[in-house]
């Protein structure tokens, strides 16, 4: 179909699991400010509830649904939980759910423990329909995050994000603006999750530690923290380079890190903030062009 | 005139420290009341404790018949109470007009799910943009408040506090850090808002411009009030002659 090989179309479906996950990210952090360390056990909370409900014989959908239901509603008990933290202590109440999380399944046997669950049922979709019905749910995902950006929601999100306290005295309910964040960011996390189950068809704890977080958080941080092209660019990239070439993957976390360490530096916001910061460049080097040009040296 | 503020008998304390201690007063609608008092009387504590910042250990602060007490900031921000910060404090991701722009369309944000459906600034925006022009900072709409003097911050915070068009306005110090010229004007503008209709509490260090325009005064020193009337009267009560110019009572008898 389309003359994509097998291989292409579990590269373009990788690609657009982790766009969905990225920018379930920067709902939380990049928009709201508020950072998470965690969040890769939302995207594990979405991958056991679907594989856990299909395995039982419900319908690929009933998965989905239930994987963004379960994660958005413990999602949202641990944004209750973490309302009076900030920063860097929210930083590390998340790990700590993130270590939470793990800890959990290695121990539950219902859900295979250290084993894992396997054979999970597929979508039945064959291999390009999941692929398109991924691409799908990363267009509305992107089509959301730009609607917010631009509505009231997301407005407040930037006083939020910028500071609290003030946030506060011009009448904005940071509780309830957090915990939306906090919602809307877990439950896409789930809805990801759920779709990674689906497309590997065996999980198991590890594929959602620390790591896993460590990731997504330097896709949003390497895209820049708040821009939806960015995350996805950064997303889509980074999620296949791995894939595609074998050498970068044994580099992984080198690679990662390094690029987290010279955004940080060089770039604090991201390739969005670097796009930006060349095309200002750019144009005002356009405008002295013209400036110098209209007058007689 | 009815009573729009009533603060009865309130007490702050920190650990052992009373920085409030059993206060009174109250503001009339309509009112330009001066709240003043020398370094430490424990203004801003007191401001803090109707904005809520600040629990008071005891005692209760009514506005137009509700109770405030208890409640949290931002639901006493939507009752009615504008509040203008003696450290300005800008959203600094957003340009000048945009951090009024937010309070303006205050009614769209009462709910994140109602505000995720909510796009449209337009009307926004273009009272925003009448505020700043009444405030005399139009000329930095588009600018980055984090780049902008003094002045401009002071005023930008009191137009942001004027777009929630509260029914009481508090200023805590916006004439502070203002060169003669800069105070001048703004209390001004402070005068005309008052004119047209707005009751306000305005926390000052300025007494020449608190004289100037206020109508009645109330002076707290070391936590106490010590006088509340008309300026003249109050500036002639031996107590506030001794707070504010550190003459004790013996010297000023002798």
């Amino acid at each position: 179909m389309l003359g994509l090989s097998g291989y292409e179309i579990s590269l373009i479906t990788s690609m657009g699991i982790a766009v969905i996950f990225a920018l379930s990210l920067n709902l939380i952090t990049g928009f709201c400010g508020q950072i998470s360390l965690g969040h890769a056990a939302f995207y594990g909370i979405g991958a056991y509830t679907s594989a856990m409900l299909t395995k039982a014989g419900m319908p690929f959908g009933v998965g989905l649904l239930g994987a963004v239901i379960v994660a958005g509603l413990i999602g949202i008990f641990i944004g209750i939980a973490s309302l009076r933290v900030r920063h860097d202590f929210l930083a590390i109440t998340t790990m700590g759910v993130g270590f939470l999380f793990i800890g959990i399944m290695r121990q539950w046997d219902l859900v295979g423990g250290e084993m894992g669950v396997s054979s999970i049922p597929g979508s039945g979709l064959g291999k390009s329909g999941f692929m398109f019905l991924v691409l799908g749910f990363g267009v509305l995902t992107v089509l959301f995050s730009l609607h917010l950006k631009r509505s009231w929601m997301g407005y407040a999100f930037d006083a939020i994000a910028d500071d609290e306290d003030t946030a506060r005295v011009v009448g904005l309910n940071v509780s309830h603006y957090k915990l939306a964040a906090f919602a809307m960011g877990t439950a896409l996390a789930g809805l990801a999750g759920a779709l990674y189950a689906h497309n590997v068809r065996f999980i198991d704890p590890e594929s959602f530690g620390f790591v896993e977080s460590i990731t997504v958080l330097s896709m949003v941080v390497i895209g820049g923290i708040g821009s939806v092209f960015g995350v996805v660019f950064a997303a889509a990239v980074l999620s296949v380079l791995p894939l595609w070439i074998q050498f970068i993957d044994e580099y992984k976390l080198l690679l990662y890190g390094g690029l987290l360490f010279a955004m940080m530096r060089f770039s604090p916001g991201g390739l969005a903030g670097l796009v930006k910061q060349i095309l200002r460049h750019i144009s005002s080097r356009k405008s002295l062009q013209k400036l110098s040009g209209g007058t007689k040296i | 005139m009815s009573k729009l503020l009533e603060v009865s008998n309130v007490r702050v304390q920190f650990g052992g420290v009373v920085a409030v201690d059993d206060v009174s007063f109250s503001l009339n609608e309509g009112e330009l009341l001066g709240f003043i008092g020398p370094n430490g009387a424990g203004k801003t504590t007191m401001m803090r404790a109707i904005t809520g910042v600040v629990t008071p250990t005891s005692g209760s602060i009514v506005l137009d018949d509700k109770e405030l007490v208890g409640l949290a900031v931002h639901s006493r921000v939507r009752m009615g109470l504008g509040f203008s910060q003696q450290l300005v404090k800008p959203f600094r991701n957003m340009t000048v007009l945009e951090n009024v722009t937010l309070t303006a369309g205050s009614r769209h944000t009462r709910s994140p799910l109602g505000a995720l459906f909510k796009v449209d600034r337009e009307r926004d925006r273009t009272r925003a943009k009448e505020l700043l022009e009444l405030v005399g900072i139009v000329d930095a709409a588009d600018a980055d408040p984090s780049n902008l003097p003094l002045g401009y911050l002071k005023r930008l915070e009191v137009a942001r506090a004027l777009a929630l068009d509260p029914t009481l306005l508090l200023l805590d110090e916006p004439l502070a850090g203002l060169n003669h010229a800069e105070a001048h004007k703004l209390a001004d503008m402070i005068v005309d808002l008052n004119s047209a209709g707005r009751s306000i509490i305005l926390i000052e260090h300025n007494l020449g411009e608190v004289m100037r325009i206020c109508s009645r005064l109330v002076v707290q020193d070391n936590g106490n009030k010590i006088a509340d009337g008309d300026p003249e009267s109050v500036m002639n009560t031996p107590a506030v002659r001794a707070a504010y110019l550190g003459e004790d009572m013996d010297n000023a008898a002798a």
